[in-house]
């Protein structure tokens, strides 16, 4: 093998499986520190998430949240940029799915008022993504500041928009009134019921289907038309880009906007999907969640799907794990998601130096 | 000669990043007390020499005396310990800093500062007496003018007690009243004792402040003279070395109309730095027009504005019935699209990426193209069809659209960008640095390319550092010195003694041969 | 009349408590930023100090016992940020990130392993925290008017950590602008370059810097769980450490600045708590959301060159690579 087809196999497969199995390694070592007998503890979480339908189900439908922010952080990525504020573009979008959720004609058609619910999401996830575009395109101010920033304008949106505008008269809780049926998703379930199949009732919706969709859209648009490869090429070098006539600003501003409408998608599975009405933090911990399924995903949609079964594996695993041990809760898997970030994204380095020594040293002699 | 008189001494010093030899047993003496000339070509490795010297990177092998002692470097805190100061071509400097706190910074003599901003205070004021280096010490850097800031730098390594003052491309940035003045601080340097070692590639230098002058060319150390002995004729020759002329055979060029004028142009490059002025030429159908010169006299700056990177500051190209100008810019889609093919000069940052594969490089400025778009969708088989036809009309190797770029060799990346530009039968053809760096028989395939499209009646504008590739498949050449145009010449009548004048703008005002002579 | 200067002097009091961990926090990203180093994990050191602090104040009943194990927690992490930014050459925002998920996580599993219950310790009782002190002579200056009053309210009756906050301040302005240290840290963060060849260590700086960045945060979560609070509960820093952020490029980089911003976010935050509810005449209710977004919008306006100009240390968020 010449050492260019090595140094490949390096930095493209041994590389990422050791960031993960490090991450998984000190998450064992985390588990061993409690108290937790790691294998067991896994042996429980596998079956909790895999082991029975309802626990599947549950596994799918949290997934289905970090296919979303995981795409939406991964979009980011190929143009170079590090879209922080998918927390905040999660919980606007799902703002913009309740507006239409609320205020549509209830009697129009679920096939007319569900893609319009879905579209608001996405508009409004846009939204909230594109003035910090803006301001990292023309006035030069760094994304990732101003995303953190708008994270925290969302929450004082939402709660304002709660408190103060949506909330029902009477009602004490933050929430919005409950949707109208012809809006809500359908549950797996029950759609496994009308063809005649019982299986047991989670909250996996639809919305898988749609994170689906959304991941082929993705892995289209990036490698199968102009304007992905336009993105791509503006991530990878800048000044390549420039010489192909690509504008970098306008990239960034489309990037941002895509990205941005990606992650307010969440409220697809959680407001239209489960819970019915716009509530306050829904969108808890996904935007993160997101950057950790991208990276671990290589930001490519087949490995966020990937990423994010696991994900949804811990979170679901996680919950019998609380009900089984009591050591461990399932904020293990924030844990895990930090080790994730940390080994594959901030360490992503880490064994690249010994690596290269055994396995492609430069030969002297050229 | 006596032999304590030698400051600095090198012996057999190899240097290599990755496979580049950018050191390869270099040899070189200086004598105390002596203003000592580097010259070479960009790239020719003086800059790593001193860099070494510096303590800044560590040489593979070979043997650094300094003052007679053995000197291992691998920090330049040694080195400035032994008495070595250097100023770098980009200068080493904190812009929000004061004058004085640059000064002290790394050597400074307690936990606090203000005793040793105190002692600087007196001793940069002596300095300065002494060898009229006067410079106002509580402003800030960046308020300083770009030659006030680089007697910061002298001061900097006076002040840390340098006795071998090492100087890289001093003048590049100076204004030539700047550069005189500079000049005359070498004189009170070296009347106190001090050794110069003045790194350039202007040989008007080199002839006029130097005592002693070594020639690099391609990281080797090729000759050593008293300047007193050689003649600029002799250094332009020895810095551009005879190379192999590669034997093409070409026909006499049927240039017909100008598809390309260019009046009067002023573009500032990426930075804002003014980098190109008053350049006025045209390119004519079926000639290729070589524009000669040392790396970083503004070449690059034009070839970026000819394809539409740069906007222009003033003056105005007509190219092909459009007409671009300050106020009216073209950008690089654009004149595609109106037949302009560029092949930019840096090969791996702007012509391919690295990551992308081959088919997806070879996209890359056409990624608009009506044929391989159906709708949104980007036919990616076509692409891959696309690639390989170009790749095999091109002879690159191996033949395979799916390789990532990186892994293809200088050549071969080469070929493909200009398969990718040649194919789709552009009119004017914008070549950077067509042949840098890679191999001989990739060379000879790409020139006789060009040449081809000169016959097939393009205009050609082709920019090259390589003296030789300009004059073997130029018809005209224009050679550029500081933004300017320091000369025009017939390529049948251009000899390499007078082009290398030109390029050091070292030419006698009377003999300069003028566009209207011609 | 002597109502309203009451609720003022009050409400500057709570400005002055919710201050402190933002002058912690803000003063260690300084630090990190001034060497070249972006600290976006200045929450999650806040955050896993508070935890620790509270922790160890209580099983060994010092407060003392808990700042030194908060200091120290901090700082590993701000070591972890280290070794991946600048030994590894990692993105450092990425890293931040990281350490903040991190001790998201950890907090949380840790208090259900240490204490059986999730997300909170023990509470802390008497002595075990950092109460407050009352300084000498309130009763003597009571009885004058105004004056009285914002010395009991306002200047005495806070616990050392308040008091050291303000103080570390102007020493952190003396370590930046009158030390070697200082010197050398604001010149790595605007030229790793001229560092280098002055014969410096651009790493061990940026250790140096992340370090103390660790010290302060610890200091500012400690404040957080073991004397403005009696425990550690859930996700306690509430985003404290992104204010501070915020606060540190409001301020550019500037000590006092910063401390001045610090105390209008502060200040704007206790405003909030204080208008919950209340009717302005002629305006009606001010939402407290808005004066709670204010210090992001401030600090996003500022950003985008509206008002000013916040430029961040020119050698900031990358990481240093040697060559020529």
């Amino acid at each position: 093998m010449t050492r260019d087809r090595r140094l490949s196999w390096i930095n493209g497969l041994l590389l990422p499986l050791f960031n993960v199995l490090t991450a998984f390694l000190a998450t064992g070592i985390v588990f061993l520190l409690i108290g937790v007998d790691p294998i067991e503890a896994t042996k429980i979480l596998i079956y909790g998430a895999l082991g029975y339908d309802e626990g599947l189900g549950y596994t799918l439908y949290y997934a289905t949240n970090f296919v979303f922010t995981g795409l939406a952080v991964a979009v980011a990525f190929h143009a170079g940029l590090f879209n922080i504020g998918g927390e905040g573009q999660a919980y606007v979008g799902g703002l913009g799915i309740a507006l239409v959720a609320l205020y549509i004609n209830p009697a129009l058609s679920a096939w007319i008022v569900i893609p319009l619910a879905i579209s608001g999401g996405l508009l409004f996830g846009a939204l909230w993504a594109i003035i910090p575009a803006y301001l990292q395109a023309y006035r030069g101010s760094h994304i990732v500041i101003t995303t953190i920033m708008f994270n925290f304008l969302a929450s004082a949106l939402m709660v304002y928009m709660l408190v103060h505008v949506l909330r029902e008269v009477g009602n004490m809780t933050p929430e919005s009134t409950n949707f109208p049926d012809v809006v809500w998703l359908p549950f797996v379930h029950d759609v496994f019921a009308g063809f005649g199949y019982n299986i047991a009732k989670s909250p996996l919706n639809l919305s898988i289907l749609v994170a689906l969709f959304f991941s082929f859209l993705v892995w289209f648009f990036l490698w199968h038309t102009r304007w992905g490869f336009a993105i791509r090429a503006t991530g990878k070098s800048n000044d390549a880009a420039i010489y192909g006539g690509i504008n970098p600003k306008k990239i960034i501003i489309v990037t941002m906007c895509i990205s941005g409408a990606l992650a307010g998608l969440v409220g697809v599975n959680e407001l239209i999907g489960v819970q019915h009405r716009l509530f306050l933090n829904f969108n808890y911990g996904y935007g993160f969640g997101g950057i950790a399924v991208a990276l671990m995903g290589r930001n490519h949609p087949v490995g966020i799907l990937i990423a994010a079964f696991l994900f949804g594996i811990l979170y679901q695993g996680g919950a019998e794990l609380d009900f089984e041990l009591q050591n461990v809760s399932r904020d293990i898997v924030v844990v895990m998601q930090g080790l994730v970030i940390l080994f594959c994204g901030g360490l992503e380095y880490l064994y690249r130096p010994v690596l290269m020594r055994f396995l492609a040293p430069i030969e002297a002699s050229e | 000669m006596d032999q304590s008189n030698i400051a600095i001494e090198l012996i057999d010093v190899d240097k290599h990043f990755g496979a580049v030899y950018a050191n390869d047993k270099v040899n070189l003496s200086v004598k105390t007390g002596t203003i000592h000339g580097i010259v070479g070509e960009n790239g020719a490795g003086k800059s790593t020499l001193m860099s070494i010297l510096y303590g800044f990177y560590q040489a593979d092998s070979g043997r650094i005396k300094v003052f007679d002692k053995d000197f291992i470097s691998t920090n330049s805190r040694q080195s400035i310990e032994a008495g070595i100061g250097m100023v770098h071509q980009h200068f080493m400097l904190v812009e929000n800093f004061t004058v004085l706190e640059n000064v002290i910074l790394g050597s400074e003599d307690g936990a606090l500062i203000s005793e040793s901003l105190d002692k600087a205070r007196i001793e940069l004021t002596r300095l300065a007496q002494e060898y009229g280096l006067e410079v106002e010490l509580d402003v800030a850097v960046e308020e300083l003018s770009v030659g006030m800031q680089q007697r910061v730098e002298i001061l900097k390594g006076l002040y840390k007690g340098a006795k071998v003052l090492i100087l890289d491309e001093p003048t590049g940035v100076l204004t030539p009243q700047e550069s005189d003045e500079l000049f005359r601080i070498f004189e009170a340097l070296k009347k106190q004792g001090v050794t110069i070692i003045l790194i350039t590639h202007k040989l008007r230098e080199i002839m006029s402040i130097t005592d002693y002058v070594s020639v690099m060319r391609a990281g080797k150390m090729v000759a050593h003279r008293q300047t007193s002995e050689t003649n600029p004729e002799e250094l332009a020759e020895l810095m551009i070395g005879r190379k192999v002329l590669l034997n093409i055979v070409r026909t006499e060029a049927k240039s017909g109309d100008p598809l390309l004028v260019a009046n009067n142009l002023e573009i500032h490059n990426e930075q804002g730095i003014k980098r190109v002025s008053e350049v006025s030429f045209e390119a004519r159908s079926g000639e290729i027009l070589g524009i000669a010169g040392v790396t970083g006299n503004g070449q690059g700056t034009l070839l970026k504005a000819l394809a539409g990177i740069l906007p222009l500051s003033k003056g105005s190209i007509e190219i092909l019935g459009e007409t671009i100008s300050p106020k009216r810019p073209l950008n690089p889609q654009e004149l595609r699209n109106l037949g302009v093919a560029h092949v930019p000069e840096d090969r791996q940052r702007m012509g391919i990426i690295s990551d992308f594969s081959a088919s997806e490089s070879a996209l890359l400025g056409y990624q608009n193209d009506k044929e391989i778009n159906q709708g949104v969708w980007l036919k990616r088989s076509l692409v891959k069809a696309n690639c390989e036809s170009i790749m095999e009309a091109f002879d690159v190797r191996p033949t395979n659209p799916d390789l990532k770029s990186s892994n293809f060799s200088g050549g071969n990346q080469q070929k493909l960008i200009l398969a990718r530009e040649f194919e789709r039968d552009p009119e004017v053809l914008i070549i950077g640095q067509p042949t840098r760096g890679i191999d001989i028989g990739a060379i000879e395939f790409i020139r006789k390319r060009i040449i081809k499209m000169r016959d097939a009646g393009k205009a050609i504008i082709l920019i090259s550092v390589e003296l030789e590739e300009i004059m073997s498949i130029s018809d005209r050449i224009i050679v550029m010195c500081d933004g300017e145009i320091t000369g025009t010449v017939d390529a049948a009548k251009a000899d390499e003694a007078t082009l290398g004048m030109m390029m050091a703008n070292a030419l006698p005002s009377d003999k300069k041969i003028t566009e209207a002579q011609l | 009349m002597s109502d309203l200067f009451l609720t003022t002097v009050l409400t500057f009091d709570a400005s002055v408590r919710v201050c402190i961990p933002l002058i912690f926090a803000s003063m260690a990203g300084l630090f990190a930023e001034r060497s070249g180093v972006v600290d976006i994990g200045l929450e999650g050191k806040l955050l896993m100090s508070a935890f620790i602090a509270a922790s160890a104040a209580s099983v060994f009943g010092s407060p003392w016992l808990g700042l030194i194990a908060g200091m120290f927690a901090s700082s590993v992490l701000a070591m972890i940020h280290g070794f991946a930014s600048i030994t590894y050459k990692g993105n450092q925002i990425v890293s931040g990130v990281a350490i903040n998920i991190l001790a998201s996580g950890l907090t949380m599993i840790l208090t259900l392993a240490w204490f059986k219950s999730g997300g909170i310790t023990p509470t802390l009782q008497g002595n075990e925290r950092f109460l407050s002190i009352t300084l000498p002579g309130v009763d003597i200056i009571d009885h004058i008017p105004i004056l009285g009053v914002i010395y009991r309210e306002l200047i005495s009756g806070h616990n050392i950590l308040v008091y050291l906050a303000f103080a570390i301040v102007p020493l952190v302005w003396w370590v930046v602008y009158r030390t070697r240290f200082g010197l050398r840290l604001r010149a790595v963060g605007e030229n790793p370059k001229a560092v280098d060849t002055a014969g410096l260590s651009v790493e061990g700086l940026r250790y140096k810097a992340l370090l103390i960045g660790g010290i302060l945060c610890g200091i500012g979560g400690v404040y957080i769980a073991t004397a403005y609070n009696a425990q550690f509960t859930k996700e306690m820093t509430a985003g404290q450490g992104f204010i501070a952020l915020a606060a540190l490029i409001f301020g550019k980089w500037h000590p006092y600045k910063v401390l001045a911003a610090c105390f209008l976010f502060a200040f704007l935050q206790a405003l909030a708590i204080r208008l919950q509810g209340v009717v302005i005449p002629g305006i009606g209710e001010i939402p407290v959301q808005l004066i709670e977004a204010t210090p992001y919008i401030l600090t996003v306006i500022l950003l985008a060159g509206f008002i000013g100009k916040a430029i961040p240390p020119k050698a900031s968020a990358q990481p240093y690579i040697k060559e020529l």
